[in-house]
Parts: structure tokens; C-alpha cells; sequence
């Protein structure tokens, strides 16, 4: 007679009372015994082995040298874009606006309405232009950089190096290695977060990855802190300056990540730290052409179009915006207007914040689409250089220095992209954890940047 | 699998089989081994001259596909996430063992870091028992050279019983022999007589106790011992897949057709 699969399971875990509870270990103490045997006939060491990878493991893993050495790689890192960056940026907007004045002197040669040449080459064309030009040259110069680092295996030890801290937050230590992918991209983050096998502190690691950058908020970082931070040190070191803000920036949202991780595992996902093993792998030399493939071909483009494929149809919204007129003034100056009180509390204006309700699908176009709100309503038609951009924002907008930190914090701290909160529903499948991990920054962000204004404005 | 249901009877699986999509790979491979072999490497020096590869940033948590052509023949590679084992039940681990067990690709490539063997071994050693269609690429062999590590790749390929090959993926140092390998094993040219851990008293005779009620169960089964195995250690997965049916099933299938069938199961996947 043929046992039914009910049967085999009931005599399974009858064998399994009878063998006790040390079974498990005796299966994987003989798998461990058969592949030490295997491995020992199988493997010959000669000679004295090389420990260079320990030796250089000692320092950069060291509980002194370890995290300012972190800290100082990612200053290097940042300071190399920020520096290299510059000069093409304002070469490739030269160009790309340049095509645009010509191409709307060529419609209206043509005849065409003025609504038409407006909408596609103010509206559209310009989005286009910005996000290529402001993001193109920090991104080809960034991700090599970073891709490097990985290749290097040096994300392990950055894990290795913040364990403590995120287990004394009561979070997994594996996290680290997440928020590192984060800074690539948060919903790339938010997968990564599938190495953790405990759910609790998976959640956490899932609800808190939005609190590093990442590519497409770096761009927006790196130009806010080339214009202001920069600016306001002496030409020697404003691109150090400048690098030196946005590593700080970066430093906020760790810190952040903590708190928040403590915090959550405190209340909401209360328990405690699992522990685990973590592979440092040796030290592999990068392959510079893979390296400059991946980080170009894949990542660098890959962004590039998202947000070009996002800024168009959002130029074209801001155009109309600006351009349909309700009672003499046009629906974005309403809608400006409207969000401005808000705006102005946590030291923004309300321009900034109808920037960001536009740009929920992709964080990358968040500045250009300023520019937009900005330009569009007239007062401004060409910004070709850094310099223009400061003098719309300074000059004509009333930017502060209270401004520019602010909207870094806020570029920092607000809800996830709609990629990344179509992600964490796709992790968690929860409309709760969801609704958390797109609410709960943006609470965060409102909190800093309103106590930031508001401590300026007393002191300053 | 319950979308997939219709993949049980022959006519259907036989129509699906005579599509475009399918009809552009001959075979079913996967890549599974360790975190940081250099499995990725070796997915995109084999896919890259051809296919799409949906690895995103480095780290391959979720399944990446591509496809390659050796000797006329076209493959379609799965890059499985990086894992230590596949007893325990974080995600990776999970989708790996998943498709190993449910998705039968024609042959699994494990990929080991041969500066590190005896800890790659816990994984190949399970592997083996999952799968008998198994080739071993000991990969980094220019780093272990460096190191003054020498692997005899003979005495492992005998000691597992299954074809080894030293690469150095990132080169390309002895894919060519690995292909051909890969070749007679997923053909069947080659016959494998892997390696089975060796456990002992009590255990072992509460595994030949159920090796055959498996067998009973799931006629053809070519992993009765490890699926015996999981049952006495309460791996709820397997008791549900047994439970289910599902395990006959895939068995049933190996049996009857096994190419077309584990095919097509493979090229879906089992989610």
C-alpha cells in the first residue's frame, strides 16, 4: 500500500521527537566534516601566504582609524565630483540652450503659434536640457567613483565598521550593507533588504533606506552645495567646501537612519538585534573597463533617462501651469502662493515645495522643475551657467544661505520617489508599512527643516 | 504555481514549446554559489556578448537571466542570489533552493572561490544533493595562485563526483572547458555519481526509514534522501510541497518528458 504524503510527514516528525533536539546539529556538523575531508585533499598551501589583505583590513576595519577613514574617502569621493563636474556642466548647458534659442527662433521664423513653440521648446526642451546638464557630468564622474569602491569590496567594511552602531540601534547588521546600496538607488535599497532574514528588522531596514541620498538627489546636493556652501569661501576651496557640505549632509542622513532605526525598534518593531556572520572578502584590483561600462551603461544612463523620460511630461505640466491664466495671475503662481506659508515655515517658499509635488515620480528632476516654476513665470529666460542660476535664485527669488541647507535637508528628508514606495509595497506588501515608509520622512523633513528656520531666524 | 497548473498536461506544454520564446533556448542552466565568487562575473562573461542581464547594482538578490549560445547550442543562464546554504529561510536563500528544487534547470553551475574551498564546499556538498546535474567551477584561481593556494582540481572532481573546472572567470581563463562540461552534463553525455554526505546512527537510519515512504510518494524522485532529510529537520516548505502533490508532480514530470517539461517550468520559473 502506498503511504499518503500525510503519512510520511506524521512519520517524519515522529522520528524527529525520537531523535532529539541535537539531530540538527549532528547533520550539519557531518556536512562541515565532509567538506573540511574534501577540502584537504583537494587543497595544497605552499609557501608563506600573502596577508597584505589583512594588514590594510587592520586599519580601515580599525575602531579608531575606521570611520573617519570612511568619512574622509567619501569627502575625497564627493570633492572629485564636485570639482570635476563644474566646467562641463556649464559647457553642456551653454550648448543645450543654445539650441533652444535657436530652435524657437526657427518656429517663430516658421510661423508656428506661440503656444506651441512655448510648450515644446520653454516647456519640455528645457526640462530636458536641465536634467542632462546638471546631471550628466556629476553622474559620469560619481558612479565610476563609487563602482570602484564596491569593486575594491570595500562595502563590506563600511558594513563591518558601522555594526555597532546599528546594533545598538536594534538593528540588523546587514543593514548597513543595504543602506549602502541605497546610495545607489533606494529602491535597488529597499531589494537589498532581502538579505535579512529576520522580518522585523528587514521592515526597519526597508523603512529607514530613504534616509541616505541617493543618484538622483545627489545632483541636486552637489549643486546646491557648489552655489551656496561653495560660493562662500574663498575660490582655493570652495569645490573642498563644497564636498565638505555634502559629506555632512550624508553624515545627517546615517545619523538619521539610526535614530530612526532605534527608534522603530523601540516602539513599533520592538526586539532585539540578531546576529550574524559577515564575509569580508580580500581586496579584488577593479577591472577599469567593466567598472567604466557598469557605472556609465548602467547606472549612469539608466538614471539619466528616468529622469528624462519624468522631466519632459513635467515640463510640459509646468509650462501649462505657468502659462494658463485664471483671474490674472496663472495656475502655478496659485499654487506657489498657496503652498508658500508652509513653504516659508520650514525656510523654503512654496515654489520648492510645488517642485517637489511635481517631482514625486523621480527625485531627480526636483531642481530643474524649480528653475521651471521659477523661469516660467517670466521673470527670467536664460540660465546657461552656475552663475545665472545663483543670480535667479539669489537675486530674484531672495535665496538665503538658510535656503539652500534647508532644501538639502529637505532634498534629505522627505517621501521616497514613487519607484521606491512601489517597491516597498511590492516587499511588504502592506498598505500600513507602505503608508509609513512614505509618511514618516516626510514628517521627519518638515520637523528638521521647520526647526532649522526657526532656530536661524532667532540667532541669525 | 497554481497560474502554472496547465504545464501538467502534455498537449498544452507541447504548443507552448513550438512558441518563439521558447523555442530560443535549448537548455536551462543555473548559477548558484557563495556571496562575492564572482558568479555575476561569470554570468556576464558568458551573457554578455548576446543578452540582456537584469543584474542590477553588483549584488544579485533576485533572479537575473541572459542567454548564451556554446557549440550550436543555446543556453539560458539564471543567476541565483549568493548564499552560505540553503537550510535556512532569508529570501535568497529561499529563491535559490526554490529553483533548484521546483524550477529543474538542465544543469546548475556552482561557482566557488578557490582561495576559500572548504567553506564553498558546505554549499556544493548540499547542492549535490539536490541535483545531480551539477558542474563545479573553482573560480579566482589567479588569486589563489597569488596566495600560494593550489587546487587539485582532479582529486575534487573525484572526491564529488562530479565534472570541476578551474576558471578565472573575470579573464576568461578555462570558461571554454567549462562550456564543454557544461555541454555533456546538461545533454547527459556525462553521468554523475555525486557525493552524499555521510551521516551516521540514529540519523542515518531514520533517513533509510523514509528514503522510501519519499519514494512511495513521489515516484522517480531523484533527491528522495535530501527531501528525507528536510522532513525529519520540519522544513515547512517541503512538507507543504509534499503535502500539496507539487513534489510528485515535478517528479512525475521528470520522469515522462523530462525536457520539455522542465524546460518550460524553468523558463517561468516557480514563484
Amino acid at each position: 500500500m502506498t503511504p499518503s504524503p500525510t503519512d510520511v510527514i506524521r512519520r517524519a516528525a515522529e522520528l524527529r521527537e525520537a531523535l532529539g533536539g541535537t539531530f540538527r546539529d549532528e547533520a550539519v556538523r557531518a556536512l562541515y566534516a565532509e567538506a573540511g575531508e574534501v577540502a584537504r585533499r583537494a587543497v595544497r598551501t605552499q609557501g608563506a601566504r600573502l596577508d597584505l589583505d589583512q594588514r590594510i583590513d587592520r586599519i580601515v576595519t580599525s575602531p579608531v582609524f575606521g570611520l573617519p577613514l570612511m568619512a574622509l574617502l567619501l569627502a575625497v569621493v564627493f570633492w572629485i565630483t564636485v570639482a570635476g563636474a563644474n566646467v562641463p556642466s556649464n559647457l553642456l548647458a551653454r550648448a543645450l540652450f543654445a539650441i533652444e534659442g535657436a530652435a524657437v527662433q526657427l518656429f517663430d521664423q516658421l510661423g508656428a503659434p506661440w503656444w506651441l513653440t512655448g510648450f515644446l521648446w520653454n516647456g519640455v526642451y528645457r526640462g530636458l536640457a536641465w536634467v542632462v546638464s546638471v546631471m550628466l557630468p556629476p553622474m559620469a564622474i560619481f558612479f565610476p567613483l563609487f563602482t570602484m569602491l564596491e569593486d575594491l569590496g570595500y562595502l563590506p567594511r563600511v558594513a563591518f565598521n558601522l555594526d555597532f552602531l546599528f546594533r545598538r540601534a536594534g538593528a540588523h547588521g546587514k543593514q548597513a550593507l543595504t543602506m549602502a546600496m541605497g546610495f545607489g538607488c533606494n529602491a535597488a535599497g529597499v531589494i537589498a533588504t532581502r538579505v535579512i532574514d529576520s522580518p522585523r528588522e528587514r521592515l526597519i531596514a526597508i523603512l529607514t533606506n530613504n534616509f541616505v541620498p541617493c543618484n538622483g538627489r545627489y545632483p541636486t546636493l552637489i549643486m546646491l552645495a557648489t552655489i551656496f556652501v561653495g560660493a562662500s569661501f574663498p575660490a582655493a576651496f570652495a569645490s573642498v567646501a563644497a564636498a565638505g557640505a555634502v559629506v555632512a549632509i550624508v553624515c545627517v542622513g546615517v545619523a538619521m537612519t539610526l535614530a530612526v532605526s532605534w527608534a522603530l525598534s523601540r516602539t513599533l518593531l520592538r526586539g532585539e538585534a540578531s546576529a550574524f556572520t559577515l564575509e569580508l572578502p580580500p581586496y579584488r584590483r577593479p577591472s577599469v573597463l567593466r567598472i567604466l561600462y557598469t557605472s556609465l551603461i548602467d547606472r549612469t544612463l539608466f538614471v539619466l533617462w528616468r529622469a528624462v523620460m519624468t522631466a519632459a511630461p513635467a515640463g510640459a505640466v509646468i509650462w501649462l501651469l505657468a502659462n494658463i491664466h485664471v483671474g490674472g495671475a496663472s495656475l502655478a503662481q496659485y499654487a506657489a502662493g498657496g503652498l508658500d506659508p508652509l513653504g516659508r515655515a520650514i525656510g523654503l517658499d512654496g515654489a520648492v515645495l510645488l517642485a517637489y509635488v511635481i517631482a514625486i515620480p523621480a527625485n531627480e528632476i526636483v531642481v530643474p522643475t524649480l528653475m521651471m516654476i521659477y523661469t516660467g513665470a517670466g521673470m527670467m529666460t536664460d540660465v546657461t551657467s552656475l552663475d545665472d542660476l545663483q543670480r535667479l535664485l539669489v537675486d530674484q527669488n531672495g535665496w538665503t544661505l538658510l535656503t539652500a541647507v534647508n532644501l538639502m535637508l529637505f532634498s534629505l528628508l522627505h517621501n521616497p520617489c514613487a519607484t521606491t514606495i512601489l517597491t516597498i509595497y511590492r516587499e511588504t506588501m502592506s498598505v500600513r508599512w507602505t503608508a509609513i515608509g512614505a509618511l514618516l520622512p516626510l514628517a521627519i523633513g518638515f520637523a528638521v527643516t521647520f526647526v532649522v528656520a526657526t532656530v536661524w531666524r532667532l540667532f541669525i | 504555481m497554481s497560474a502554472h497548473h496547465c504545464d501538467s498536461c502534455a498537449i498544452h506544454a507541447e504548443l507552448e514549446r513550438m512558441g518563439v520564446d521558447l523555442s530560443r533556448f535549448d537548455r536551462v542552466v543555473a548559477l548558484a554559489g557563495n556571496p562575492n565568487t564572482g558568479k555575476s562575473t561569470l554570468f556576464n562573461a558568458l551573457t554578455g556578448l548576446k543578452q540582456h542581464t537584469g543584474n542590477w547594482p553588483g549584488k544579485t538578490v533576485a533572479r537575473a537571466e541572459g542567454g548564451f549560445e556554446f557549440n550550436g547550442v543555446r543556453y539560458k543562464l539564471v543567476d541565483l542570489p549568493g548564499t552560505y546554504s540553503l537550510l535556512s529561510a532569508s529570501q535568497d536563500e529561499q529563491i535559490a533552493r526554490d529553483f533548484l528544487l521546483f524550477g529543474r534547470p538542465d544543469a546548475t553551475i556552482v561557482v566557488a572561490d578557490a582561495t576559500a574551498l572548504e567553506r564553498n564546499l558546505n554549499l556544493i556538498l548540499q547542492v549535490l544533493e539536490i541535483t545531480d546535474r551539477v558542474v563545479v567551477a573553482v573560480n579566482l584561481l589567479d588569486e589563489a595562485r597569488r596566495k600560494g593556494i593550489e587546487i587539485d582540481l582532479r582529486t575534487l572532481a573525484r572526491d564529488l563526483g562530479v565534472p570541476v573546472a578551474g576558471i578565472v572567470a573575470r579573464t576568461g581563463e578555462g570558461l571554454h572547458a567549462l562550456l564543454t562540461q557544461l555541454d555533456g552534463i546538461a545533454s547527459g553525455a556525462i553521468a554523475t555519481r555525486p557525493r552524499r554526505t555521510k551521516v551516521s546512527g540514529d540519523l542515518q537510519r531514520a533517513v533509510d526509514e523514509l528514503v522510501p515512504l519519499v519514494e512511495a510518494v513521489c515516484p522517480g524522485i531523484p533527491n528522495a534522501r535530501w527531501i528525507a532529510i528536510r522532513l525529519l529537520d520540519g522544513d515547512a516548505e517541503v512538507e507543504a510541497a509534499l503535502a500539496s502533490g507539487r513534489l510528485a508532480q515535478i517528479a512525475a514530470r521528470q520522469q515522462q518528458a523530462p525536457e520539455t517539461f522542465s524546460r518550460k517550468i524553468a523558463l517561468e520559473g516557480a514563484q
